[in-house]
This record gives C-alpha cells, structure tokens and sequence, in this order.
C-alpha cells in the first residue's frame, strides 16, 4: 500500500501534495471540465465492461475479480470510480506528482489502488496483463501514437477489453477543443493540446487491429451546453473513443 | 498486487470508518437507512441519535401519512407491520368560520381516495412507525446508537472526520443530518438558513370521543389558525390546533376542564363528549429555510433541511421525499461507481428537493396569512375560492393528489412504489 508517511516524502512535500489533491478533485476548481467530462465516460465504460463479461450493473461492485489498467490516470478521477465498481486497479501516469496527489486522495477515500509514476512500457516489460486497459486522453500526448498503441493493446487479456479516448484531427476540433476549450471558454490551460498532435480514429483503429484486436465500438463525445453535460453520439469529429476487443482464441 | 483491502486507514486517522453516518433517528433518518440498505447492501450505514435510549417510545403524537409515502413504506416492507395499526382517512371537510359558530358551512369536502381503493393519506401513531422502521433498519444490519450525537466535523477532499460525543472518531464518505429543525449538524457546516417566526404555536393531543368518526378528517381555519381532527384507530383522533403562542400556552398548562370546554367550543358535540388521552403539548411554529441542503460531504434531510408550517399537514411528507430522493441518489451513485460525497452528486439531490420545499414553505405561508385571521374581506374571498376548489373536479383532483404526495413531475421511485 502507500508509503506516505515513511520518512522518504517530507512534510512540506505532502502539504504541497493535498493542496494539489485538493484542486484536482474540486468539482469546481481548475479541473471542473475534466468532472463534468467523467460521467459520460464511466457510463461507457460500465456498460461495455458489463456487456464483455457479462456483469450486472445495478448492484454494487459488478467487477470484482476483475483487473484493469488505467494509463494517463492523473489524480485518480477515473481509478477511484473503477475501483468503487470493484476492479483491482492499477493506474498509472509519467507525473510523480500526479501520482502523489492520486495515491493521497485514495488514501483518504479508503481505496486501495496500486498507484505508479511509470509509463506503459514499463509496465509492459514486466509482463502484466489485465482484464481491461484505459488509455483516456493520452493518446494525444504520447511521443509515437502507433508504439504507445501497441503497448497499451498487447497488455489486453484474451476477452479483455480496451479503451481508447480523445480529440480527432479535424478542423472542427481544432475550432472547439482547442480555440473553444483553451482560448475562449478557458475550460483547458493554453497549450493543452496541440492540433499536430491530434489523433484520427483511424490512427487509432490501424495499430490496435494490427495487434490482434477487434474494433467492437467507436462513438462520439458531444457537450450539450443547455444542460450542462456531455453526451454520447454518434458524432466523432471532436472527441471520442475506440473500444476494441482481443478475441479469445 | 495482492489482495486488495479498501478502506485502510493508516496514518491518515486513528478513527473508524464507514461509508455513511446518518444523524438522527427519526422517521427521516431511519427511512433513509432503510432505504439505502434495502437498495445497497454493502454501504455500512451507521445511525446516532443524540436522544437517550427509549425516548422515541413516549412520543404519544400521530402523522397523516400521505398515500405516496405509504407506497414507498410498502416497497420498503414496512407498511405490513403497521397497517392494523393505521387509519385511514376516507374523507376530508374544510370549513372557513369563526370560532362562536355554532354552524359552518363546509366549502370543501374530499372523497379522499388517491386511486381507487387507495386513501389519499393514513393516521398512524409515531411510536408504532418509528418501533417498525427501528426493527426493519435492525434486520438490515443498521445499527442505532441512542445518546450519541455529532460533535464536530472535519471534511476533506475524499471523506470526512466526524467527532462523536462520546469522544470516538469516524470517517465516513458522507454525513447527513437528520437532527431536526434546530439542526446542529447545519450550523457546523455554515448553513445559513431563511426564519420567519409565526406568533402562533401547534398544541397536539389525542382524545377519544362517544361517537365514530368514520374515517372523517375535519380542517378548521378559525381566526387563530387552523384546527384540524384526524382520526386515530377506534373513537380517537389526533388534534392539530393552532392558537396564538400565549392562549396555546395557557391551554396546555391550565386546567384540564377548560381545555375540553374550549375544544368543545371549536369542534362541537359531532362526535359526542370528548376527554384528553394524551398530554398536551404546543410547539412553536415557525418557517424554516435552509439556504442550502448540501454541503461537500454533507446534506440535510427532513427538518434540518426545512421546517414549515402544519396547515397543510406535509410536514411530515416533505421528510418522506426528501429521505426517497437521497436515498435514490446514492445508490445510483454507489452503482456508477461515483463518490457518494462529492458535491456534484449531492447537488443532484438538492436540485430535486430544493424546489419542491421552497414552493410549500410559500405556500403554506400564504395560506396561513390567508386564514389565520378574522377579516370578513378575506372571509368572503376564501370562500369564493374554496367553493370554487369544490365545484371544479380537476382543480380538486389536484388538491387531492397534493395531499397525497401524488404529483406530476419527477418523483423517486420509492415514492411511485417501485424499488430504487
């Protein structure tokens, strides 16, 4: 478990790490877009997940037993909902202090969640494999997409699902998740994403069907300013997500 | 990674932990536990009330359970063990007279029937629904602490610390409180609230009479306030009477005779001599608001959240609404997975109730400035008014469904009778 209070992390350190905590779980601070983006991405992931292993929802903890992946993890904004539903998570981000800020929150909500500053290839050279993989909103900030692709893909179980989100390289993203988001609702900080380094869905679909997985799903992420909320659609010119299945045999 | 075990605490607090520390074991409290338990096993829901134990068995008052609210207990497997117990309330008079009336023209009367074969609302003694939401709460695993209260609270990003007055600690995901109408728990989490104090105060008693009341419950608007009858199980009923905050006082504390006498007076000789059962008590009245039912790991429930005045009798309903609405956004938040604490989702739960609340404060308001009062302007307007209710069935099917907590719009699932 987390080694928080060994002598390692100084106390100002760990100030400075629940101040951090603090912001990135504030449903009103500086990561509100990221809360408000969260819903519609569970209930996705849920419904698949349910319908892969045929789990029911409506009852707590539908996925124990089961083990996931979560690369890009940040504060923990998805781990900790996947560990609620009853995965054994490992969740990953290159930030340590990321890291830190996810492993105190979930310390302090009670969740055990195997926490690592690492990278998806590292993990990959020890040989895990799990059930389910996440790779939501990385893909966009990874070096080399069809190597980051491949690793995330070939961690998959046979049976196992994963999950790929973010930005497509089209002008209308260009117009909403960039000069939209960053420059005129000021929902992202400048700089957060660069047009260059969008990804099409078909960069995504090439690298995981070459490794042996099967696109099962690929559907749309819209915001519905009148309510508030982002919804699924079948639009997937801004953002969206890939799910791909690795078959059994 | 090995097994993994949630909820370790080291280092972080010496306290315990559980998932929910519900405040207060009143009906709202104790519905909610109920509720969540029944619709989520695994939550640990604790319960402390700050009362010594055995308190709850000498309240000696009656609550007009709406038929809404009847449904949910039905769901919850509760309605079953108080049914012989309750009774029905098959029809309503609502007179608008003077207290020297001898005779007072009914201008509104309910064949109160919700759906057919369904009382709009049931009388049930508080005594015998609280024994049995405590016995089924107790089946589930809810334990209640009596004489234990909340001290402090420390909330923090992902739980809170709670101080109990017994000098144990406990982290929990969320604390609501259900500690009634002077609610502590929502002074110690900063919310302000909205008061108007009514210069008048609720005496209520049960006596037995001759005659049968047939299941007729009687609403008087005298010029003091409103006086209502409700029919208990046998010749008994229950009394809501308002006066102003000095003559009630005088009623509960002089003589026996002269409070019979003056019941008399308001109510007639219908059901034949009447004689106290019960003590007589008088609680102030007054109209309280909170400004918000939901704070980060806090929320308010039933009176903490809202107190109102009794001349419509919904009270104790909102409670019951509030307790279905909360209860049915935890467990769907438990179900997805979503932090059962976090504002976002308490806010859900606000947005539902907040509305509801704040139009039947208003209105009960007005309806008091309407009727507790002896103008004969608002006289001849109110009875315009109620003999219009009474001479147009929608109008009055709204009425009823009002009364029944059967209205349009989105209503928890408890209270449709279905599970969460």
């Amino acid at each position: 478990m987390t080694q928080m209070h060994s002598n390692t992390v100084d106390q100002d350190e760990i100030e400075r790490f629940s101040r951090l905590a603090a912001e990135w779980w504030n449903p009103k601070g500086k990561f509100k877009p990221l809360h408000k983006f969260n819903p519609v991405r569970l209930e996705e992931i849920r419904e698949q997940v349910a319908l892969n292993f045929d789990r029911q929802l409506g009852q707590s903890k539908p996925f124990e037993g089961l083990t996931l992946l979560d690369i890009g993890c940040g504060g923990g904004l998805i781990a900790e909902p996947m560990r609620r539903l009853g995965f054994e998570v490992t969740a990953a981000d290159a930030s340590k202090t990321n890291i830190e800020v996810a492993k105190l929150h979930a310390e302090e909500a009670g969740l055990s969640i195997d926490y690592r500053a690492t990278t998806a290839e590292a993990i990959a050279a020890e040989g895990s494999m799990f059930d389910v993989v996440l790779a939501l909103e990385i893909v966009e900030h990874v070096a080399d997409v069809p190597f980051f692709l491949t690793t995330c893909a070939d961690m998959v179980k046979p049976g196992g699902l994963l999950f790929v989100a973010t930005i497509n390289r089209t002008a209308k993203a260009l117009a909403f998740a960039i000069v939209g988001a960053e420059y005129v609702l000021g929902w992202l900080p400048r700089g957060t994403h660069q047009y260059s380094k969008l990804v099409r869905p078909e960069e995504v679909e090439g690298p995981v069907s070459a490794a042996g997985m099967t696109v099962i799903e690929e559907l749309g992420v819209v915001y519905h300013p009148l309510e508030d909320a982002w919804k699924r659609s079948t639009d997937t010119s801004v953002n969206y997500m890939t799910i791909a299945r690795r078959p059994t045999v | 990674m090995a097994e993994a075990t949630d909820q370790s605490s080291s280092g972080v607090t010496a306290g315990e932990r559980a998932d929910i520390l519900i405040a207060g074991a009143g009906y709202v409290g104790l519905t909610l536990a109920v509720a969540v338990k029944t619709a989520a096993p695994s939550l640990d829901v604790r319960l402390v009330d700050i009362a010594p134990e055995g308190v709850w068995k000498k309240d000696g008052r009656a609550s007009a359970i709406a038929a809404a609210a009847i449904r949910m207990l039905e769901r919850l497997n509760i309605w079953d063990e108080v049914r012989d117990d309750a009774q029905p309330i098959t029809e309503m008079i609502v007179t608008d007279s003077k207290t020297s009336d001898v005779v007072r023209p009914v201008f509104l009367t309910f064949g109160g029937e919700a759906e057919p074969g369904e009382p709009f609302a049931h009388m049930l003694s508080n005594q015998v629904l609280n024994g049995a939401l405590r016995a089924k709460a107790a089946a589930l695993g809810v334990s209640v602490e009596q004489g234990i209260g909340v001290s402090a609270i420390h909330p923090k990003s992902a739980a809170i610390d709670i101080d109990l007055t017994d000098g144990r600690k406990l982290t929990t995901r969320l604390l609501v409180a259900c500690d009634g109408v002077n609610s502590k728990i929502r002074s110690m989490a900063g919310i302000q609230t909205i008061r108007k104090e009514y210069d008048q105060a609720g005496i209520v008693a049960t006596v037995g009479h001759e005659r049968p009341h047939n299941g007729r419950a009687e609403e008087h608007f005298l010029p003091s306030g409103p006086f209502a009858i409700l029919p208990l199980k046998g010749n008994r009923s229950s009394l809501v009477w308002t006066e102003s905050a000095r003559k009630a006082k005088e009623l509960v504390e002089g003589d026996e005779m002269v409070f019979e006498l003056e019941l008399e007076q308001r109510f007639g000789h219908k059901l034949g001599a009447m004689t106290l059962e019960s003590g007589r008590r008088a609680f102030p009245i007054s109209l309280t608001l909170a400004r918000s039912f939901v704070k980060p790991r806090v929320a308010l429930c039933g009176d903490a959240a809202h107190g109102i005045h009794p001349i419509a009798g919904q009270g104790l309903n909102l409670g019951f609404k509030d307790a279905a609405a909360l209860a049915q956004t935890i467990v769907e938040a438990e179900r997805g997975g979503l932090d059962i604490g976090a504002i976002d989702v308490l806010e859900e739960y606000q947005r539902w109730r907040r509305f509801d609340t704040v139009q039947m404060g208003i209105t009960t308001d007005i309806l008091n400035r309407m009727f507790s009062n002896d103008s004969s302007l608002l006289r001849s307007v109110r009875s315009f008014g109620l003999s219009l209710v009474d001479r147009a069935p929608p109008l009055k099917e709204f009425f009823i469904a009002q009364a029944a907590g059967l209205t349009k719009g989105p209503s928890p699932r408890l209270l449709q009778g279905d599970p969460i």
